[in-house]
């Protein structure tokens, strides 16, 4: 019968529709992931920022502001470094440019290699932290024990939000010697 | 009239000559949609036993504070296998099998559209839960980072990790085929003359239901590969080292959870507005607007995942979309409950044990769909967030909603399976000692989560206490009460207790549809030849539409 024939042809293109949404979704949830990160550093939510460095020019310093900006240290699961901050906060004005360092002790007698992770609260003030050295922006090898001094240079741009009087920088250490050793090359950013 | 019809299923019989065949090959080589939907339902109801004993392992622990009966470690298997049982083993495939054995009935077809894929979606279900559930037996014990799988928590899982996830992706393909199945049955293969706005509302959930699970199952399955890769592989999705964020897997997992929730509770309101109107004795209130607010609830559905997220440090404009949006759901359920209490105003109402079953729906369902709009709030939330009120608000929707609907189709149906009607003081007994214990085991959960109460912990402060044995004490009567129902309905399976075959076809008078005018048992094959349903069998009555 033309009548069945119709039906099972109806069904048919039914069903590869179907399938084919089943691959889109499949494939949709991979992209929720790269676009879930665009968007957060596109706005800064999540206190997320570029992983990269920034050039920063010479500007107007704001001297009639002085916000304080605190230092967080963290190491990610068992204590495999010591890692602090060298001291827990500074007073600065917007548009000038500031050092700080930072301290990490490789405990184990192993090589490890670590990647920090950094972090700004709160998330507004993100897109204004401007970092021009971190060692946040590389993996940091550490030898058996090693101990480094590691510098961060950064400035709070004048157009940060008048209501932020603090900024809390954080910097979680994790162990990256699996992902160093399997693709030897720099992080994604 | 009625008469005509035997004919009509009886002649399918002698035509084909192919009853079902003898023995367990039966069971394991059927694609007859009856037999599908015999076998989904027995395999949840196993399920609900083995998610229910789990349940009691979690509330004797919880019967006083301290640590009593088992170790931490055991307890957080508990509730992750007790959720993930549930969910996927218990309520998914009840309203699986209840479309395996309606919709085609009720569309007048003779069988799912795609025979063979409804078997094996079936029988990928026993193998994704032994394994699941054989990973208690494993070294490192079972999953035991919560249902909703966050790393990095989860992915400290032991040995019982690769199982978990191909476990989950079994359960996904098995949900996809079944609603791939049903959505293609029910745009191609409707009775003459029944136009999508004459479907019985079950078919119109259903079909929504089954859309629902094709976009979301697959979101699923790429969140939990995404997991797998992690940790196996080096990926760094989720993992903050390689620059990935832990914080994207909740986003993923919630774009299919939240319209997950709703798979779980659309089939059940087709099911009480089927019910209702039978023992009011009035069509359903409201027929278009019952369609056009389930379609609605499930395109909200999509927009409003970051409920569940409310504490992870949103922007302030995220908070108040997600808020509001969520806030929005409401109005749609509102109004599905406002039909129901018009289509029971002024009905001559009868409570048999489906009708009361389904009325407890409504009330129940709304006190969870309250709790809900609570949790809305997003700075009531901050403080609501992982508590026992979000454990009781869940209950309130899942337990009394979803699986009394499902217990509602049951006893509605079975004599309609069966041929033999079940015990109505069995079931009256039933249905009061399951309103009663659900109420005593959940409604003291909200006090303890207002009060701070945290979930998934086996140890609490003393001031909970009575809370937590009045729960405790509610939840063994529960899973005691429900030996009754399945005592009842296997009684009408298997004859037991002098049960006859001797129902008319109409077995409720105030039912109407296409699978109340077959034979009661109906038989192995039905509506073989397609016919109109009669206009006095619509389900609704769109005026001056003909
Ligand atoms: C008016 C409708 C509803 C609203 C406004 C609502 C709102 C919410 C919110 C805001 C949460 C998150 C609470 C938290 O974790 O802090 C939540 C959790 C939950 N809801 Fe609902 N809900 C509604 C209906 C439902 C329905 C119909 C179901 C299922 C049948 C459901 C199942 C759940 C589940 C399972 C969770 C907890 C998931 C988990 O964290 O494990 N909800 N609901
Ligand atoms: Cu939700």
């Amino acid at each position: 019968m033309t009548d069945e024939g119709n039906q099972q042809q109806e069904k048919r293109q039914h069903l590869s529709r179907l399938l084919l949404l089943v691959a889109g979704m499949f494939g949709f949830g991979f992209l929720l992931g790269p676009l879930y990160t665009a968007i957060c550093e596109a706005t800064g939510v999540n206190g997320r920022m570029k992983v990269e460095a920034s050039q920063v020019q010479a500007g107007v310093v704001d001297t009639s502001r002085t916000v304080t900006v605190e230092f967080v240290t963290t190491v990610n699961g068992s204590p495999l470094w010591k890692f602090s901050a060298e001291q827990p906060s500074i007073k600065v004005h917007p548009g000038q440019l500031y050092t700080v360092n930072f301290y990490a002790k490789n405990t184990q007698n192993m090589d490890l290699v670590a990647q920090a992770v950094p972090n700004i609260a709160p998330g507004s003030a993100a897109p204004h932290l401007r970092k021009t050295e971190c060692f946040c922006f590389n993996q940091q090898p550490f030898k058996a024990g090693e101990e480094k001094h590691m510098p961060v240079k950064f400035m709070l741009d004048p157009a940060l939000p008048k209501s932020i009087d603090t900024v809390t920088l954080s910097y979680t250490f994790f162990d990256a010697t699996h992902l160093a050793a399997q693709s030897a090359t720099k992080p994604r950013s | 009239m009625a008469h005509a019809h035997h004919d009509h299923a009886d002649h399918g019989h002698d035509d084909h000559a192919h009853g079902p065949d003898k023995g367990i090959m039966r069971w394991i080589k059927t694609t007859n949609h009856k037999d599908l939907g015999t076998l989904y339902l027995f395999f949840s109801f196993t399920m609900f036993f083995i998610g229910g004993l789990m349940s009691l392992v979690i509330r004797a622990e919880l019967f006083h504070p301290g640590l009593q009966f088992v170790d931490p470690e055991l307890f957080n298997q508990m509730t992750t296998m007790h959720a993930l049982v549930m969910i996927f083993g218990g309520v998914m495939p009840g309203f699986v099998g209840l479309a395996n054995w309606m919709v085609p009935m009720m569309i007048g077809c003779s069988d799912l559209a795609l025979p063979r894929v409804n078997n094996w979606g079936f029988w990928l279900l026993p193998f994704a839960f032994t394994m699941l559930i054989s990973t208690l037996f494993l070294p490192g014990g079972a999953p035991a980072g919560g249902w909703t799988m966050y790393p990095p928590l989860v992915l400290q899982t032991g040995d019982a990790f690769p199982l978990l996830i191909f476990a989950v992706h079994l359960m996904g393909i098995s949900s996809i085929t079944g609603a791939i199945n049903v959505v293609v049955t029910i745009l191609n293969m409707r009775a003459p003359g029944m136009s999508l706005l004459k479907m019985p509302l079950f078919v119109w959930t259903w079909l929504i239901t089954a859309y629902l699970l094709i976009a979301v199952m697959p979101v699923l399955a790429g969140a939990v590969t995404m997991l797998l890769t992690d940790k196996y592989f080096h990926t760094s999705f989720f993992s903050a080292a390689g620059g990935g964020d832990p914080v994207m897997f909740q986003h993923i997992f919630w774009f299919f959870g939240h319209p997950e929730v709703y798979i779980m509770i659309l089939p059940a309101f087709g099911i009480v507005s089927t019910i209702i109107p039978t023992f009011a004795r009035k069509t359903l209130f409201g027929y278009d607007s019952m369609v056009y607010a389930t379609a609605s609830i499930a395109f909200l559905s999509f927009i409003v995942w970051a409920h569940h997220m409310f504490t992870v440090g949103m922007p302030l404009a995220a908070e108040l979309f997600f808020m509001f949006a969520t806030m929005l759901i409401a109005v749609p359920t509102g109004v599905k409950v406002c039909n129901w209490m018009a289509t029971m105003w002024r009905g001559s109402m009868t409570f048999e044990t489906p009708m009361l079953f389904a009325i407890a729906f409504v009330f129940l369902f709304t006190i969870g769909g309250f709790s809900g709009v609570m949790l809305a709030l997003t700075p009531v939330d901050f403080q609501y967030q992982d508590t026992y009120f979000v454990v009781a608000h869940f209950h309130y929707v899942l337990v009394p909603g979803a699986v009394f609907s499902i217990i509602a189709a049951v006893y509605y149906w079975i004599p309609k399976w069966t041929g033999r009607m079940y015990s109505e003081s069995a079931g009256k007994w039933h249905f009061w000692l399951s309103a009663i214990f659900i109420n005593l085991t959940f409604f003291p959960q909200h006090f303890a989560g207002l009060a701070g109460m945290q979930r998934r912990v086996p140890d609490y402060a003393v001031q909970f206490t009575d809370m937590n044995v009045l729960s405790t004490v509610g939840a063994f009567g529960f899973f005691l009460a429900q030996f009754i129902f399945i005592f009842n309905m296997l009684g009408s399976c298997y004859g037991w207790f002098g049960r006859q075959r001797n129902l008319p076809d109409r077995v409720w008078e105030g039912a109407k549809g296409f699978e109340w005018i077959v034979p009661s048992p109906a038989p192995y094959h039905t509506f073989e030849d397609q016919y109109p349903l009669p206009d006095a069998e619509l389900s609704v009555h769109h005026d001056a539409k003909h």
